[in-house]
Order: structure tokens, then C-alpha cells, then sequence
């Protein structure tokens, strides 16, 4: 079987996390002596509120939210978390419920008693084996279901191909069909399938865009998939934060990235731009800018197109001004930043791959107005 | 022969032999299982405490965005040791700890099989403890988390010797554990009283003889990835060298074919102890004991079918996703029955809430959050949103701490008694406990919503306005509120040292064997080992009204040791006298003697450890230390080998 997915999927109906929600749906499986012995255990309550806590106090505004889908493939695996949430919850308020009430039912008043010695109960624990694996099976059966819809781009839906190369610690973007190669930025159309192939330079990093559905990891000598469609509305949420989740090393925790999912007339004009070479140095300060930058080893490292920079081991820079952050997602993009970054690069990221190369913060700053003039 | 009572005089010993009852001397050279277990106890409660204070340390750098308190490396290798500390130093060896003493107790033996194979695992284990602590010495700490996924661990990636401390450390650790499992396993299916068959057998030395089926199985899978990453990071070899063709993904089925079975590892001992918790706190048998017994096996069988539920996320595909989400699933069932039965083993009984029974009502109502928590991501679309991120912390967390530290614990107090002949205080037992349990969800319980907010783990920091500020807050004053009840633990044993209530025999109205010898037991344990003809032994005999439908034997009579049913107490005939008689014949109790060679093999491996940890830095001498530790190690088996039993 084979669920469909595609741009129009769209989760609807009330929030499933809200308490109306839960108590309704608690309440139904329950018979009226239950629900008396519930009423007796208040603190029952507060165990329900404290698992339901798990997503209603998830912070929407919080922008790596793995709960508010803006694709399709993070639509289905929201649908099927839901699922198994609630049954998760309900076998919680059970068997917690049943713990609290035997521990307040079964105390020890009469030091004398010997109460009656069970030794077990054939049919009960045939029961409780047999119940559980069901279900499972009922997690199973659309869990696997959602594993073969995500495995591959269906053949009737044409999808914009973007390579993902994963770096230490920062992210290398290309576009081969619309030869563009960026850094830490990604740009798609809303609405487009795209597949990513996930290449690494050097160790194992993993890829992920919370809000676009789950993370692959990016594994040297191998080149892993994966594919979504933003949704068509996704645009206006954008952009999407992110960053990598596979320990890789000392700066894992400054790789970050970011998803633009711009609408398709913005996604042209940014290609149009990120295809152009770079704009050509004018002004005394910028001209001496690029000299310093050209002139010295930046361009061992970094790629400025249409210049004699022509590195691949540290981001391209062609276009290093239209992008918003510098350092791989960890600062705004400005000639402040800019210059700390070059003239300091590891009290900005301590053990950044950036050497330090010994410009002046004025030779930096000079460098930092050229990068900035590179929109 | 040496006899308790008289001790053989040295004059005819043939090699010298240790022979100081008390002093440090006797604690080197001791082989009793009983002194054996508590020097595992105290050395995993000592690393217990330095693993929580790199926790303490990690808490507070993340109790607010962007904090400078410390540098990358530094919280990288504090991660790194913690998970290892807190897995291989401080669970595992609280378990063995526990093992060591209870076991030989609980099945009526007067020691493990192999007495000295016991010492030998005790300090070939701290050599390890030692060698993987000693990067903060050499101010170069492993800092490739606990699970050290290639190829990052390659000397191309991590230059320093960080790595080697740990690949040494574990190498050295894995020899201990499987020596130890091997020793079990013997002394549970040789050395178990008369009458004690398989089914009667307590539940903790159930779990104790199939965690050691798993270490067996599973550690030497761990042994050959960590001699792969060794050879690659000293001799050039390419297993998981990706420049050289190597894949870092061979790493990762390695090390969790040994990591899944590892995980039931450290849970099956506190599974174990909570069985013997529940029922004598509830004054009634352990609901449905074959049940239990078929669940453990049945987790255990389970644990080596599910290991690449850890690799969802790095494209094993569609096929073998499937399989090993169903699988993972499957592991459900027979721990669902465990924490049914546990349930029902309250239901209908007659409970007193001492600190044991609190831990072990502890420790099943946060493992079934684990549980749960981990049914949500056995599910792999979901584990690929959570995995990696603090949703993942707080799942292993909640079986870890809220399931293991909180069943061992539930042991601490439970044999503290038995150990030491003076009870832990239980005012402050259930202080500890209630701290333990707010900090323990005050940390652990919002580590799920910041996953579910996107938080991954192993980040050294994080930026403001990403949504995670308050519930970090919350996390770390959790973790100190934890530290606080680990202090007040602390206390409530030293307390317990100068003016702590003197135990008997039996302090809990206990079931099993153990109960029926003085507290603290006698060096040889049972004077005359005792016939078995029922689960629950003491208990029985404490209830003979009960005895009836019990016993299959027609006799209708329990025998404990020389007592017939009704008798409570200790055994009246004593080791040593002459009239020392066991029903199957007249045998002297005999102990065999401390030895030294025991702590010298430990100590040639630890030699051996430091010589690959320099082998990057000088090739000669690393070959000549290597090979001393192994000759010492060679030597100091071959010298116990051929050590007289009689001295």
C-alpha cells in the first residue's frame, strides 16, 4: 500500500494536544467504575497534564518545532506521531493509574496481615501479552506505510535536485540542473518537490529541516536521498532554522543552516542572481578589499566566481552578501561581523577550520566591505 | 585445606600466600565475592559521583543561551565521559557489585566459582576505569561521545590521543565484564543449593545469569570494532577510514550489536532487584514468576534482533527499516508483561512504603516512560524527528536513571543491611527519594519537549530566542536539585556508619536465602548449605500454613540448612566445629585463601593499556610496556593457575 503524498496534503481538524481533546478521548475509553477510581486518584490528573505536557507546552514560535509541518513528508510523520502519542498517552494514564491506585489501595494498615498469596494469573498474562503486541501492530502497520512513501520521489512528480555536502562545520548547497553552488542558505520554490542527495567531505554530519520532516544523515563514501514538497503556504513562515544533528566534531554545535521557501517568482529571481558572477570591485575601499582578499589565501580556500578565486574547501563567497547569516548560520551578515570574522576567525568559532592570516582589523574591514558588495 | 576456624599454619605453605584477615592488605588480596562486590559498590559509587558532576558541569553551561563557562572541547569531552562513565563505571559495576554478593547468597553457595577469576575481573575492571580516566591527566579527554561513531575517530579527524584513552579504557574494561559473565554463568548453573532448580531460582539471579549470557554474546563484538579503530588509529589500517575506502557505517553495526544487547545489560540487574523488592514489600510471591522468567529471556533473544533501530537516519533503507522497526516493537511485549506484573504484584497486597519499595515503585513508573517514549520512536518516520535531539536524552535517560539508577539504588538500600548489619536510615532514604525523583523529572521531563522543539544533543550551546531557554533553566536547577539528593544519600550512609540501626538477620521479613545467615554473613556464608524445595524458601518457612499447596513433595516438610519449618533464625551448627556435619556427608568448610596474583594481572593490563596509549609517540618503548603488561598479566595467571589450593 501506498499513501499518497503530495503539495495539497494538509493535516486539518482541531488540535489533538488540547485538553478538551485529551480529556474526550481519555474519557471515552473508560467504563463509569473506572472513571469513579480515577476521580479517586486526583494525582492521576496531574500525571495526564504532565504527559500531555510533552506537546502542549511545545513552544510554536520555538523555529526548529518538529510539530508544526510545513511539507508533506513532515505532515505524515506528524499524522503518525500523533497516533502513536495518544495511544502512548493513554497506556500512560492506564498503567501509571493502575500503579497509583494499587499503592493507595494495597498500603500496609495492619502489620499482621498476610494478604492472599497470588501467584500469577495464566489467563491475564496471555491477555496483557496479547494486547500489547496489537497494539503495536496498529503503530506497525502505518509506520511502514510512511517508511515506503518516503523512500522515493513517485515517477510522476518531477523534482528540483539540490546536492547537500556536508562540511566541517558548514553547509555547501548546489544546484547542478541550475548550476549555482551556495553555502549555509538553501532556497527552494514553495510547492516544488525537491530530492537532496546528502554527500559528506569528511565525517559523518546529519541533515535535517524540522519543519520539512525528518533528518538524513550525510555519510562520507556514500550518497544518501531524501525528498519533500513545502507545502504551497510555507512560504510565509520562512525563513526555517536548523543545524546539524550528528556530533561531528568541535564546532557541531555552530553548523547551523537555513531554509528559504520562497514563492516561485522570489526562487527565480534568486537563482537569476546566484548564477551571475560576482559584481565586479568599485570604489577605492572596495578595490582594496578585493585586492587583500585576492591577492592573499583566501582564494586557496574560497570560490569568488568570475575572479582568481577559485578554492573549494570553505564556502563559495560569490554571492556572500545576499546571504542573511555569516559563520555557517551564527551571525548576521554585515561588515562588523565580517571583519571580526577575518580578522579573528577563532574567537568568533574556536576551532573553525578558518585559519587566522594575520590582516589588521582594518585590512579585514576593507575585505569585509568588498564581501558585502557581493549581493 | 584451609579451614576457617584454623587457618593452615604458614610453616606448610609451599608458596607464600596472603594471610592478613583485615588492613588493606586483605582487601587486595581478598577473593570473597562478598568483599569483592563491595569494592565493585564503591568504586562505581565514586565514579557515580564524578559522572554526575560532569553532568552538574554540562547543566550549568547550558542553563542559558550562549554561555562562554566552557569552551566546545572541553563540554565535548565532558559528554563523552559522562555517557561512558555512567554505562561502563558506574551501572555495570553497580550491578556486579550486587552480583557479587547477592548471588552466591541467594542461590546458598559459599562463593562464586572461580573465587580468584572473580578478583582478577574486579581489578582488571578499575585498570580500565583508570586508564579511560586518565585523559583529564594528560589534559587530553576522549571527546567523541560515548558511542564514538566513526570515522570522526580517526587519528585524521582526532589527532589527539583523547581517543585512545578510550579505546584503551573500554578494551581493558570489556576483558573484565567478560570474565566476570563467564564466572556467573558457571556459579549459577553448578553452584546453586540442592533443590534449587531452574524455576525456583530468585529473580535478580535470573537476570544476573542472562546479563551474562548478553555480555558473553555481546562484548566480544565491541572487543573486535574497538581492536579495528586501534589498528586504524596506530598501524594505518583503513576499517573505517573513509580515505582509504574504509565505512564508517561498518562502526555503527559493530558497536550497536553490542550497544542494543548493553542497553538490556544494564537494565536486566535492576529489573532483577525490583522483582525482590516488590514481593517482600508486598508480602506476597512475584505475580506470575514464569511470566517474568519468559520476559527476560525474551528481551534478551529480542535485544540482538533490534541494534540498527539506532540507524534509522543513515539510509539502510526501506526493507531493513521495516524489520527492524517490527522487531524493535516486539521488545514491547515482554516488557510490558514485566511492568504488568510488577503491578500486579502490588494489587491485592499488603505494601509498606520503606525507601526500597519507593525506589522500586520509582523505577517502574519512569521506565514506563522510557518505555513509552521509546515505542514513539521505534516507530522510524517519528525517530527521524527525534533522533539525535534531547527527546532522545530524556527516553534513555528515563530507563537509565529513572529505570537502572533507580532499581540499583532500590538495592543499595534494600542490602545495606545484609552488607554492613546496620539499616540505612529510612527518614532520609525517602528524603532522598522524593528529591530524587523532582530532580529526576525536573531535569529529564523537559529534555522531551526541548526535543520535540528541535534542541539536538550534544551541542556545547545554543542562541537565545530559539525556544529553549526556559525549560534548559528547568533542566539544570533539576539536575542540581539531583545532586542534592545524592548528597543527602551521602549522608544517610555515613550516618548510617556511626549510629546506624542494627540489623538482624532478617530486617525485611525477607523470602530468599540470603535472610536465613547473620547480617553481615560470615566468611563462608552458609554453615551448611540448604536444601531447597521451593521458590521463596524463607518464606515458607516463616509461613508454613502456606507450605501446603507449595511443595510437590508429599512430605510437606521445608528444610532451610539444619532447621525444619518453624524455626526462624540462624543455623545452629557453625563452620569449623567438628561436628560440622552436612546432610550429604561430612565436609569441612573450607575457604580458599586471598591471593596476590589476581590484582597483578589487573595491574599487567593497565601496563599494557599505557603502552598503546604512548605507542603514537614512541614506537620502542610503547612495544616494550605492551609487552611487560601482557607477560605480567601471563605470568599472574599462570601463577594462580599452579597455586596450591591448601597453600
Amino acid at each position: 500500500m501506498r499513501l499518497v503524498r503530495g503539495p495539497a496534503h494538509a493535516i486539518a481538524g482541531p488540535n489533538p494536544w488540547s485538553p478538551e481533546a485529551l480529556v474526550q478521548c481519555t474519557g471515552r475509553s473508560m467504563t463509569p467504575r473506572r472513571r469513579a477510581l480515577v476521580r479517586n486518584a486526583a494525582l492521576t490528573l496531574v500525571l495526564v497534564l504532565l504527559a500531555t505536557g510533552c506537546n502542549a507546552l511545545a513552544d510554536p514560535r520555538a523555529p526548529q518545532s518538529t510539530v508544526f509541518p510545513k511539507s508533506d513528508w513532515a505532515a505524515l510523520i506528524y499524522d503518525l506521531y500523533n497516533k502513536v502519542f495518544i495511544m502512548a498517552v493513554l497506556v500512560f494514564v492506564g498503567v501509571e493509574g493502575a500503579l497509583l491506585l494499587f499503592i493507595i489501595r494495597y498500603r500496609r494498615t495492619d502489620e499482621n496481615r498476610l494478604p492472599s498469596q497470588t501467584h500469577g494469573n495464566t489467563r491475564l498474562e496471555i491477555l496483557w501479552t496479547i494486547l500489547p503486541a496489537l497494539v503495536l501492530f496498529v503503530i506497525a502497520i502505518p509506520s511502514i506505510q510512511v517508511i515506503f512513501a518516503s523512500e522515493e520521489v513517485p515517477p510522476n512528480v518531477s523534482a528540483m535536485y539540490v546536492r547537500v555536502i556536508g562540511h566541517q562545520w558548514w553547509w555547501e548547497f548546489q544546484y547542478p540542473e541550475l548550476g549555482i553552488s551556495t553555502a549555509n542558505e538553501l532556497h527552494v520554490p514553495a510547492g516544488q518537490t525537491v530530492r537532496f542527495d546528502l554527500q559528506s567531505a569528511d565525517v559523518i554530519h546529519s541533515f535535517w529541516f524540522p519543519f520539512m520532516g525528518g533528518k538524513v544523515d550525510v555519510v562520507p563514501m556514500r550518497v544518501n536521498h531524501m525528498w519533500y514538497t513545502p507545502d504551497a503556504s510555507a512560504a510565509s513562515a520562512s525563513p526555517y532554522l536548523s543545524q546539524c544533528v550528528e556530533f561531528c566534531g568541535t564546532e557541531h554545535a555552530m553548523m547551523r543552516n537555513r531554509l528559504f521557501v520562497d514563492t516561485p517568482e522570489q526562487f527565480n529571481a534568486w537563482a537569476a542572481l546566484q548564477r551571475q558572477d560576482a559584481q565586479v570591485p568599485q570604489g577605492d575601499d572596495v578595490q582594496r578589499g578585493a585586492g587583500l582578499l585576492l591577492g592573499g589565501q583566501c582564494r586557496n580556500c574560497h570560490t569568488i566566481k568570475g575572479t582568481t578565486a577559485i578554492g573549494v574547501i570553505g564556502p563559495n563567497l560569490t554571492h556572500v552578501g545576499s546571504r542573511s547569516t555569516i559563520v555557517s548560520g551564527t551571525l548576521d551578515t554585515n561588515v562588523d561581523n565580517l571583519a571580526k570574522w577575518i580578522h579573528d576567525p577563532q574567537s568568533v568559532k574556536p576551532g573553525a577550520k578558518m585559519p587566522t592570516l594575520g590582516f589588521s582589523e582594518a585590512d579585514a574591514r576593507s575585505m569585509a566591505v568588498y564581501l558585502m558588495t557581493l549581493k | 585445606m584451609a579451614t576457617i576456624a584454623v587457618p593452615s599454619p604458614i610453616a606448610e605453605r609451599r608458596v607464600l600466600r596472603p594471610i592478613a584477615p583485615t588492613g588493606v592488605w586483605s582487601w587486595i588480596t581478598t577473593i570473597d565475592h562478598k568483599r569483592i562486590g563491595v569494592l565493585y559498590g564503591t568504586t562505581a559509587f565514586i565514579f557515580f559521583l564524578i559522572g554526575g558532576l560532569e553532568a552538574l558541569l554540562m547543566r550549568t553551561q547550558l542553563i542559558r543561551p550562549n554561555n562562554t563557562l566552557l569552551g566546545p572541547d572541553q563540554f565535548n569531552g565532558l559528554f563523552t565521559m559522562h555517557g561512558t562513565t555512567m554505562i561502563f563505571l558506574v551501572v555495570m559495576p553497580l550491578s556486579a557489585a550486587f552480583f557479587n554478593y547477592v548471588v552466591p547468597l541467594q542461590i546458598g553457595a559459599r562463593d562464586v566459582a572461580f573465587p580468584r577469576l572473580n578478583a582478577f575481573s574486579y581489578w582488571t575492571f578499575l585498570s580500565g576505569a583508570i586508564l579511560l580516566n586518565l585523559g583529564f591527566v594528560a589534559q587530553t579527554v576522549p571527546d567523541n561521545g560515548w558511542f564514538s561513531y566513526a570515522n570522526i575517530t580517526e587519528r585524521a579527524f582526532s589527532p589527539s590521543a583523547g581517543q585512545d584513552f578510550w579505546v584503551v579504557g573500554l578494551q581493558v574494561l570489556g576483558v573484565a565484564s567478560l570474565a566476570a559473565a563467564l564466572n556467573f554463568l558457571v556459579t549459577i548453573v553448578q553452584l546453586r543449593a540442592p533443590g534449587m532448580s531452574l524455576m525456583r531460582m530468585p529473580l535478580f539471579t535470573w537476570t544476573t545469569f542472562i546479563t551474562s549470557i548478553l555480555i558473553v554474546l555481546a562484548f566480544p563484538v565491541i572487543a573486535i570494532a574497538l581492536f579495528e579503530l586501534m589498528f586504524d588509529r596506530l598501524f594505518g589500517t583503513n576499517f573505517f577510514n573513509t580515505i582509504g575506502g574504509g565505512d564508517p557505517i561498518l562502526w555503527q553495526h559493530l558497536f550497536w550489536t553490542f550497544g542494543h544487547p548493553e542497553v538490556y545489560i544494564l537494565i536486566l540487574p535492576a529489573m532483577g532487584i525490583v522483582s525482590e523488592i516488590l514481593p517482600v514489600f508486598s508480602r506476597k510471591p512475584l505475580f506470575g514468576y514464569p511470566f517474568m522468567v519468559y520476559a527476560v529471556a525474551g528481551i534478551a533473544f529480542l535485544s540482538f534482533t533490534v541494534w540498527a533501530h539506532h540507524m534509522f537516519t543513515t539510509g539502510l533503507g526501506a526493507i531493513a527499516t521495516s524489520f527492524f522497526a517490527a522487531s524493535t516493537m516486539l521488545i514491547a511485549v515482554p516488557t510490558g508483561v514485566k511492568i504488568f506484573n510488577w503491578i500486579s504484584t502490588i494489587h491485592g497486597g499488603s505494601l509498606k512504603l520503606t525507601t526500597p519499595a519507593l525506589m522500586s515503585i520509582g523505577f517502574v513508573s519512569m521506565f514506563t516512560i522510557g518505555g513509552l517514549s521509546g515505542v514513539m520512536h521505534a516507530s522510524p518516520p517519528i525517530d527521524t524527528q527525534h533522533q539525535d535531539t534531547y527527546f532522545v536524552v530524556a527516553h534513555f535517560h528515563y530507563v537509565l536513571f529513572g529505570g537502572a539508577i533507580f532499581g540499583l539504588f532500590g538495592g543499595i538500600y534494600y542490602w545495606w543491611p545484609k552488607i554492613t548489619g546496620r539499616l540505612l536510615d529510612d527518614g532520609i532514604g525517602k528524603l532522598q527519594f522524593w528529591l530524587m525523583m523532582i530532580g529526576f523529572n525536573l531535569t529529564f521531563g523537559p529534555m522531551h519537549f526541548l526535543g520535540i522543539d528541535g534542541m539536538p544533543r550534544r551541542i556545547y550551546t545554543y542562541p537565545a530566542n530559539m525556544g529553549w531557554d526556559m525549560w534548559n533553566l528547568v533542566a539544570s536547577i533539576g539536575a542540581y536539585t539531583l545532586g542534592l539528593a545524592i548528597l543527602v544519600m551521602i549522608f544517610n550512609i555515613a550516618k548510617t556508619f556511626i549510629n546506624g540501626e542494627r540489623a538482624g538477620a532478617d530486617p525485611w521479613d525477607g523470602m530468599t536465602l540470603e535472610w536465613t545467615i547473620p547480617s553481615p554473613p560470615p566468611a563462608y556464608n552458609f554453615a551448611v548449605i540448604p536444601e531447597v524445595h521451593s521458590r521463596d524458601p524463607f518464606w515458607l518457612q516463616k509461613h508454613p500454613e502456606l507450605a501446603s499447596h507449595e511443595l510437590t513433595e508429599s512430605t510437606g516438610e521445608i528444610t532451610i540448612g539444619a532447621q525444619h519449618v518453624g524455626d526462624l533464625g540462624i543455623p545452629a551448627v557453625h563452620a569449623g566445629q567438628d561436628g560440622g556435619h552436612e546432610a550429604h556427608g561430612d565436609v569441612h568448610v573450607h575457604m580458599p585463601d586471598p591471593s596476590y596474583w589476581p590484582p597483578i594481572a589487573g595491574l599487567g593490563f593497565f601496563i599494557a593499556g599505557l603502552g598503546v596509549l604512548i605507542a603514537s609517540a614512541t614506537t620502542y618503548a610503547a612495544l616494550g610496556l605492551t609487552g611487560i603488561g601482557l607477560l605480567t598479566v601471563l605470568v599472574a595467571i599462570y601463577g594462580w593457575s599452579l597455586e596450591p589450593v591448601n597453600g
